[in-house]
């Protein structure tokens, strides 16, 4: 081709002897420049190659001369990050978590941290930002709590799980199988369906309630409470609300009664740090459904500018 | 690096090694416009960010700041949130057109005249004739041998590209933090990396391009000289030699000796020696004629010594170039402005200016965003009514603290809380203090009976609660259980 070649009259240079219908391209000599900046270019390459990972090998790349690896970098930055946290992570483990809500920054931390350790271990059973199952694991985010849903309640939870048998200080209780260990008959345990209805305000009485009522004083009353209302300290739910962990409907209490789930969930005093554990509680106590304490912790916050962003 | 000739084949040569440019002094009309121009643009640059504007206590008193670790961007009275990016998009079209404007109306006087690159370029033109004097002195030392006097020469000239070099990057990081602050902080050593980085970064290239590639810059690295012989028509202006009128050239010796056989041009080829880009403007448009218009004073200079009319080189469009070769006269200059492209132009520039202006006159400073929790979707209460969440992004855009209430309409029974309060506060609205220019995040708790549609449409709102009622609202959704 590069025999086309000829010189191009106005500007005094040559053709590249190239021609597409008439249009030919000139070959405009490089600037010096520009040839040198393209050999220094190639230099840095090599240089490059010495000093950082470049060449690939069977199993990694040619570390270089400066053995730098982005690993190295991330446990750094890993390793600086824990150390910039760890006065916050520090101060939260030392502070008893009922006078969190007073360290309103602390308590923002605790709940981002929470929110960050939920995901790791938690959301496999109670869902992503607490919303639990139903039927199956309760949902977090709800008014409803078996234990309690203060900060101090939801630390002891966490801390000790529930129904943990190799554990003294879990929380314990058993609801009987009543109607898998024969303790009651279909006919009663259909009766105690109509009184839990009616008591939770989804039936009006009826002659089987009537009958509900008496069996559930002789049988129900020591946790549930006398009127269904639930015993907290026992773990006892409350019958009277509308939210149901293993359902409402007259099939759902029936099966309940049938043949109780008793529910475990893991103690994790075994397996996070206080801190953590903490700022788990933090967070699910941040949910929506959180209580205050019994106790008046937060006596210095009055109610009327607590709402004060 | 080799001789380009040996290398050279019937391929030609491999390099083209840069032609120096030692541009002579000149003087005229051209040249004062340059000088004016060249002090307002290093004036703006260098002084803007030392200009003080007092916003009150919680913004900062700069009149232009870019403040990107906050990002926020002042401009005067203007302050743009990044949300609001659409006005510097607006800036920038508004920068494009005005470009494509200028190129069609008088052709490339944004490369002639305000050109960072071109203004550099001027000021370091300026210090080699001050250090090394005019055109010849300069060839002649750059040719000599390196004596004590040219390495004294050299070191001098280069000392103050340098400075001049390191205050225009210096200049730049002042755009994007407290000038004064950051000023201190930077020769106390206490300055972010990235302040001492860019400084060295625009030190190097200042000295560079400004010093040493110039106007090949303009040939080689800048796309803009090829967008624009693109966007020219023959009623742009362009720098002519008007060679109907100058050729055939001649010396004024020979053209005394033989009256009437010699155009007007003198052959003094000052024109090609007071060039920046070293170019020969008698051998027509070309790509590397920045049409800065020095040729044209230089020309006229001579032009009054020798006795003849000015403006043998001068702006004239390629239109007015057939009018004069045929004998006419070229219509005057307002008249070529008034085409319709023009006016298109200027039109659809202004549009652009005063939408911007109008909706920056009537933008909210007080935002509101909702996004609706969707794990769980809602929430079963105790006591039977639903529960939703919502995430709230309050954005106050003014630089003093607000009082604003949240409220909801066509959710009946509706209460609302948010994680600072509880159920037993709720109510149907919710009054906060909100920080001055900045985005507060609220979580917004919202109970409604349990009766009702699955999901109902219904409207958050936010208002001033201190004299300015303005405000946003948002319309989002209420899920519900599906009736079981």
């Amino acid at each position: 081709m590069s025999d086309k070649s000829r010189i191009d009259e106005p500007t005094g240079t040559s053709t590249v002897g190239h021609e597409w219908d008439g249009i030919e391209e000139l070959n405009t000599p490089l600037p010096r420049w520009w040839l040198w900046s393209f050999y220094a270019c190639i230099a840095w390459a090599a240089v490059y190659v010495v000093l950082y990972p470049a060449w690939p090998m069977v199993n990694s790349a040619t570390r270089g001369v400066l053995q730098w690896s982005s690993r190295d970098d991330l446990e750094r930055e890993m390793a600086s990050h824990g150390a910039k946290r760890a006065p916050i992570t520090n101060a939260i483990a030392a502070l008893p978590i009922a006078a969190l809500p007073g360290k309103p920054e602390l308590l923002e931390a605790a709940i981002q941290g929470g929110s960050a350790a939920f995901k790791v271990h938690c959301v496999q059973c109670h869902g992503a930002g607490g919303a639990g199952v139903v039927g199956l694991y309760p949902s977090l985010t709800d008014d409803d709590w078996l234990w309690g849903g203060d900060l101090a309640a939801i630390e002891t939870t966490l801390t000790h799980g529930i129904r943990n048998p190799d554990h003294a200080e879990t929380r314990m209780n058993v609801m009987p199988a009543f109607g898998r260990d024969a303790i009651l008959d279909a006919a009663s345990i259909n009766d105690l369906v109509s009184h839990v209805r009616v008591i939770s305000r989804q039936e009006k009485p009826s002659a089987s309630s009537a009958r509900g009522a008496t069996l559930f004083e002789a049988n129900c009353v020591a946790c549930h409470g006398t009127n269904g209302e639930g015993i907290r300290e026992l773990g006892g739910p409350r019958l009277t609300d509308a939210v149901w962990l293993y359902g409402g409907s007259r099939e759902a209490l029936a099966k309940t009664i049938h043949n109780p789930r008793n529910g475990v969930m893991p103690r994790w005093n075994d397996k996070l740090d206080a801190a953590t554990i903490k700022m788990l509680s933090a967070y699910v106590h941040s949910l929506g459904g959180g209580e205050d304490a019994p106790a008046p912790v937060r006596a210095a916050a009055p109610e009327g500018e607590a709402d004060n962003g | 690096m080799a001789n380009p000739d040996a290398l050279a084949g019937t391929e030609g040569p491999l390099y083209a090694p840069r032609k120096g440019v030692y541009p002579k002094k000149v003087d005229g009309n051209f040249r004062r416009l340059k000088w004016l121009i060249m002090g307002i643009t290093l004036a703006i640059y260098y002084g803007t960010p030392w200009i003080r504007w007092d916003r009150g206590p919680y913004a900062p008193d700069q009149a232009v700041l870019i403040d990107l670790a906050n990002r926020r961007f002042y401009m005067f009275q203007i302050e743009i949130w990044p949300h609001e990016f659409y006005y510097v998009a607006g800036l920038l079209i508004m920068a494009g057109i005005g470009l494509f404007l200028v190129t069609s109306a008088v052709g490339r006087a944004w490369c002639g005249y305000a050109c960072p690159q071109t203004v550099w370029t001027d000021l370091f033109q300026h210090v080699d004739r001050l250090i090394d004097g005019d055109r010849n002195a300069q060839i002649r030392l750059a040719n000599g041998p390196w004596t004590a006097e040219k390495i004294a020469r050299r070191a001098a000239k280069y000392a103050i590209y340098l400075s001049i070099a390191f205050w225009t990057g210096g200049a730049w990081i002042m755009y994007f933090a407290d000038a004064p602050t950051l000023t201190r902080d930077f020769w106390a050593g206490d300055a972010a990396f990235i302040a001492y980085g860019t400084v060295a970064a625009l030190t190097a290239t200042t000295f560079v391009l400004g010093g040493f590639m110039r106007e090949q810059v303009c040939i080689y690295m800048c796309p803009w000289p090829r967008i624009q012989t693109a966007m020219m028509d023959e009623k742009s202006l362009l720098v002519t030699y008007k060679d109907w009128r100058g050729e055939p050239r001649g010396s004024l010796k020979k053209a005394l000796a033989h009256p009437g056989s010699l155009g007007d041009c003198v052959d003094c080829n000052q024109c090609v020696a007071v060039c920046p880009t070293g170019i020969d403007i008698r051998e027509g448009p070309q790509i590397g004629c920045i049409t800065c218009a020095l040729c044209i004073d230089a020309c006229d200079t001579v032009m009054a010594q020798v006795g003849r009319p000015r403006g043998l080189i001068d702006y004239c469009a390629l239109d007015d170039v057939a009018v004069e070769k045929a004998g006419g006269t070229a219509p005057p200059l307002l008249k070529t402005l008034m085409r319709p492209r023009l006016m298109v132009y200027l039109a659809i520039w202004s549009a652009i200016g005063v939408t911007m202006l109008f909706s920056l006159g009537e933008r909210t400073r007080l935002d509101l965003a909702v996004q609706h929790e969707r794990s769980p979707l809602y929430v079963q209460l105790s006591d039977g009514m639903i529960r939703n969440n919502y995430t709230l992004k309050l954005r106050n855009m003014e630089a003093r603290p607000r009082k604003v209430a949240i409220t909801v309409t066509g959710l009946p029974g509706a209460q609302l809380w948010t994680e600072n309060g509880s159920r037993s506060t709720a109510s149907q609205r919710v009054e906060m203090t909100i920080s001055p220019d900045s985005v507060t995040r609220v979580r917004l708790f919202v109970a409604a009976p349990a009766q009702g549609p699955v999901r109902q449409d219904f409207t958050i709102a936010t208002i001033g609660r201190d004299g300015d009622p303005r405000g946003d609202d948002d319309t989002i959704q209420f899920d519900r259980p599906e009736a079981q």
